[in-house]
């Protein structure tokens, strides 16, 4: 039973995951893009620390979620918002 | 026509993934097989290096040397970013006047930063008794570095002390290496005493590299941010 629950909350993540990055692939909006790929950050590391790896998991929430984010508004907002054509 | 071209090829593709991973024993159980590195590393890795925590032995001593490198691309990213962001235009940014932040903001960034730095500094003392290390404590300073560039802007860092900091961390990681070389008889070999596991002062030189590293990361990422901030476009 814990077993199967663990293997849902898995393929949750890992489907959560993928539509993050079909999302930050899709969006015209870069602001919206960078967000979405924090997210698929953050489900990353709760993934990780999930198959016990808390070593992984810190590492990637505070450079994947945190810092990347960070740099990529900060880049944005100095340059341009929207995708163009 | 591209569009089946590229559908034909993508389905070719995944079927010869599919026929090769089909007989790989995917997800079964390295671990406890003898002859494996794993099972070497859970045994006797505490016992060999002093470190509780079994990934802390594996990256900073089995693996140092693969560390160093990971450090040295670190440093010559940030340094090529420093070549890229720079610009000798600094007096036009002074000229502008920014809007300042308000005053609840400078408060909690102002009271928030020694947190931050003091929970950066824990994970990485700590990062050879539980989850954590060099490089996590490392961008967590980095963070607090960031929450004050975001909030105070009036207030100024001494970007000379970082980039002298992030040198001597350096310095002093690859000094250890050759000490270990002079007394241990390899590169990055634990000469230290190990000390009792579970123990803050336990390990060797595994702390020592550590903390080196922390600061590293800490100053150069704090540097990268710094260089992205005060860049006009």
């Amino acid at each position: 039973m814990e077993e199967s629950l663990k293997q849902i909350l898995e393929l949750s993540l890992t489907l959560l995951m993928l539509g993050g990055a079909v999302c930050a692939c899709v969006f015209k909006d870069l602001l919206n893009a960078v967000i979405a790929g924090a997210f698929v950050s953050l489900m990353a590391a709760i993934l990780f620390y999930v198959l016990q790896a808390p070593d992984v998991a810190m590492a990637e929430a505070s450079i994947g979620a945190a810092l990347t984010t960070a740099i990529f508004v900060i880049a944005i907002k100095k340059t341009k918002r929207f995708e163009e054509e | 026509m591209r569009i089946v071209i590229s559908c034909a090829l993508l389905i070719i593709l995944s079927l010869g993934l599919v026929f090769a991973l089909e007989q790989a024993p995917l997800g079964s159980n390295h671990i406890d097989k003898k002859d494996k590195p794993g099972r070497y590393y859970l045994d006797q890795g505490m016992e060999k290096t002093g470190a509780a925590n079994v990934v802390t032995s594996v990256v900073v001593t089995y693996r140092g040397f693969d560390t160093l490198g990971e450090v040295t691309i670190l440093f010559i990213a940030a340094i090529g970013l420093g070549a890229v962001l720079y610009s000798r235009k600094k007096e036009k940014r002074d000229q502008k006047e920014k809007p300042s932040a308000s005053l609840i903001l400078q408060t909690g960034c102002r009271f928030l930063f020694p947190l931050i730095v003091l929970f950066g500094t824990y994970v990485f003392i700590h990062g050879h008794l539980s989850p954590g290390g060099g490089f996590q404590g490392g961008v967590i300073i980095a963070s607090a570095f960031l929450l004050l560039f975001l909030g105070c802007k009036e207030k100024k860092i001494p970007m000379k002390s970082m980039n002298a900091v992030e040198s001597l961390a350096g310095i002093i990681f690859v000094g250890i290496g050759l000490a270990g070389l002079y007394w241990g008889g390899s590169f990055l070999e634990n000469f230290l005493p190990r000390g009792m596991p579970h123990m803050l002062l336990s390990g060797g030189v595994i702390p020592i590299i550590y903390i080196a590293i922390g600061f590293k990361v800490g100053a150069e990422l704090a540097g990268i941010v710094a260089g992205l901030i005060e860049r006009n476009p």
